[in-house]
């Protein structure tokens, strides 16, 4: 297939972007994800609203507007230099931040869905049984929303690894940094070099499948097992 | 019986008249976009995206003249001959490169005779920030910046010529590390005035119209420091047919055209 040495190192940086920001987005998510199944808070509705946002938001909209917030006068920019981190455009951990929004959907609304599907009657009875708050959430309600979770990891996964219109803004294509392999598949295209573009998209599609296909098997034995 | 026939013979010709004023207000929607010019035509043209505001320009003026309807699709060059390989509807192609033009007629998809050079771009190093640049050569060399913005040097004609001039200014080694590089020259341009990048190599179309520059500060890269940015423009398969698409070739090449190309930075035609 020929994959060039920057091939390789697009590879591996999507690779790393894709498990920093579902790390980061599996501990932020659960938490939203749990007081949203569960408040009765007005403003329920305003911040499901505000999550699902990028959802609609075409990705270079969103992109150009985090461009705009990252630059030394946008508000994200000014706290990020403010904390003495510099601005975060054209950086790895500015495209952790951007897709750190981008995918939270993917995370959060799996996650609700599954925290809801538990109900509260499984905690109720639990409580009975003089099980404390957090060992209520740790041991009855995390297990019992484990298919949750796995889709809510391979969406954000997945939903990182395809990202493009968001890096295309901020990125500024820095090899090893930002560089990563949509941008780099959109370059061979741009540069009419389509065979290199073909071997690179390819092995992206494979991969993709394996992943997509290793996690909706073990989910189906998983949740056989479990009596969903 | 006589006044019953009456409302009859009123309520008929009231739909007659109803009808006739549909007719017409039918017919006048129909002619309505010809504004008046039965010969009018529509082209659709592919525009580099550095070319966007000449472009503009251009086809204000030429709608204005010939009546002709011109609708302009921007972007990158590298994408429009994908799209065109691929059957793209586009009449005529401004590309930022000579080489694209020069491909799609060895594949038969545009007309040989029809190409030639509409524009020699223009570079400018630029900052949003109007004390930034003085003299380029001394602020490039003293490189008091962190991000210096250019287009992507594979795909954009502008930023190979960027790469050129740090090449030629022996600076290219030294400031590599500060390299950001956007997709096209539009992009580098949004780093550039959203203050991400204090300062880049863009197109002099984008920052200056008539000579003068809008904001911020500016260095005019010598064409001595790179090789020219010659722009080919092409008629493609789909508008061999449009007498409308040959007129707009014709206009962009003729006195007055490249008067308002001129206008907006470009060097003029040798």
């Amino acid at each position: 297939m020929g994959l060039s040495e920057a091939d390789l190192t697009a590879i591996f940086l999507t690779l790393r972007l894709a498990s920093v920001v579902t790390i980061l987005l599996l501990l932020l998510g659960t938490p939203l994800a749990w007081w949203l199944a569960r408040t009765r808070s007005l403003l329920k509705g305003p911040i499901g609203a505000l999550v699902a946002l990028p959802l609609v938001l075409p990705p270079t909209v969103l992109g150009f507007y985090l461009l705009v917030a990252m630059g030394p006068n946008g508000p994200l920019g000014q706290f990020s230099s403010a904390v003495g981190l510099g601005t975060l455009a054209f950086s790895f951990w500015g495209l952790v931040v951007g897709s750190v929004f981008y995918s939270m959907p993917f995370v959060v609304q799996p996650l609700q869905n599954a925290f809801e599907a538990v109900g509260s009657r499984p905690l109720e009875v639990a409580a009975t049984l003089g099980a404390g708050p957090l060992d209520r959430f740790f041991t009855v309600a995390l297990p019992l929303a484990r298919p949750g979770f796995v889709t809510a990891t391979v969406l954000g996964f997945a939903h990182t690894v395809g990202e493009f219109g968001v890096v295309l803004m901020i990125g500024g294509n820095i090899p090893g940094q930002t560089r990563v392999v949509s941008v780099q598949i959109y370059d061979h295209v741009e540069a009419l070099a389509y065979d290199q573009a073909h071997g690179l998209a390819a092995l992206l599609l494979g991969f993709s499948f394996l992943v997509l296909m290793l996690v909706y098997g073990s989910r189906r034995r998983a949740g056989t097992g479990m009596g969903w | 019986m006589k006044e019953a026939l009456g409302t009859g013979q009123l309520a008929h010709r009231r739909a007659s008249i109803r009808r006739a004023l549909r007719r017409q207000v039918l017919g006048w929607l129909l002619l309505l976009p010809y504004g008046g010019n039965l010969a009018a035509e529509e082209v659709l043209v592919a525009v580099a995206s550095n070319f966007t505001a000449p472009m503009q320009a251009l086809s204000e003026t030429f709608q204005r003249q010939t009546g002709h309807d011109v609708q302009l699709a921007f972007g990158s060059s590298g994408r429009f001959f994908a799209q065109i390989s691929n059957g793209a509807p586009y009449q005529l192609f401004f590309s930022a490169d000579q080489a694209k033009p020069q491909a799609l007629v060895a594949q038969g998809l545009a007309e040989a005779e029809s190409r030639f050079t509409y524009a020699v771009g223009g570079l400018v190093l630029w900052s949003a920030d109007a004390d930034r640049i003085g003299s380029g050569v001394e602020t490039l060399a003293a490189a008091e910046f962190e991000r210096l913005a250019i287009a992507n040097p594979r795909l954009a004609p502008y930023g190979l010529a960027a790469i050129q001039v740090l090449q030629a200014l022996e600076l290219e080694e030294s400031l590599q590390g500060k390299l950001v590089q956007g997709e096209n020259i539009a992009q580098a341009y949004q780093f550039i005035a959203s203050a991400n990048a204090n300062l880049g190599f863009v197109a002099r179309s984008q920052v200056m119209s008539n000579g003068v520059l809008g904001s911020g500060s500016a260095w005019s890269v010598p064409s001595a420091l790179h090789e020219p940015i010659r722009q080919d423009a092409v008629l493609l398969r789909n508008g061999l047919n449009s007498t409308a698409a040959r007129e707009l070739l014709r206009f962009v090449a003729s006195e007055a055209g490249q008067a308002i190309v001129a206008g907006f930075g470009y060097v003029g035609l040798d």
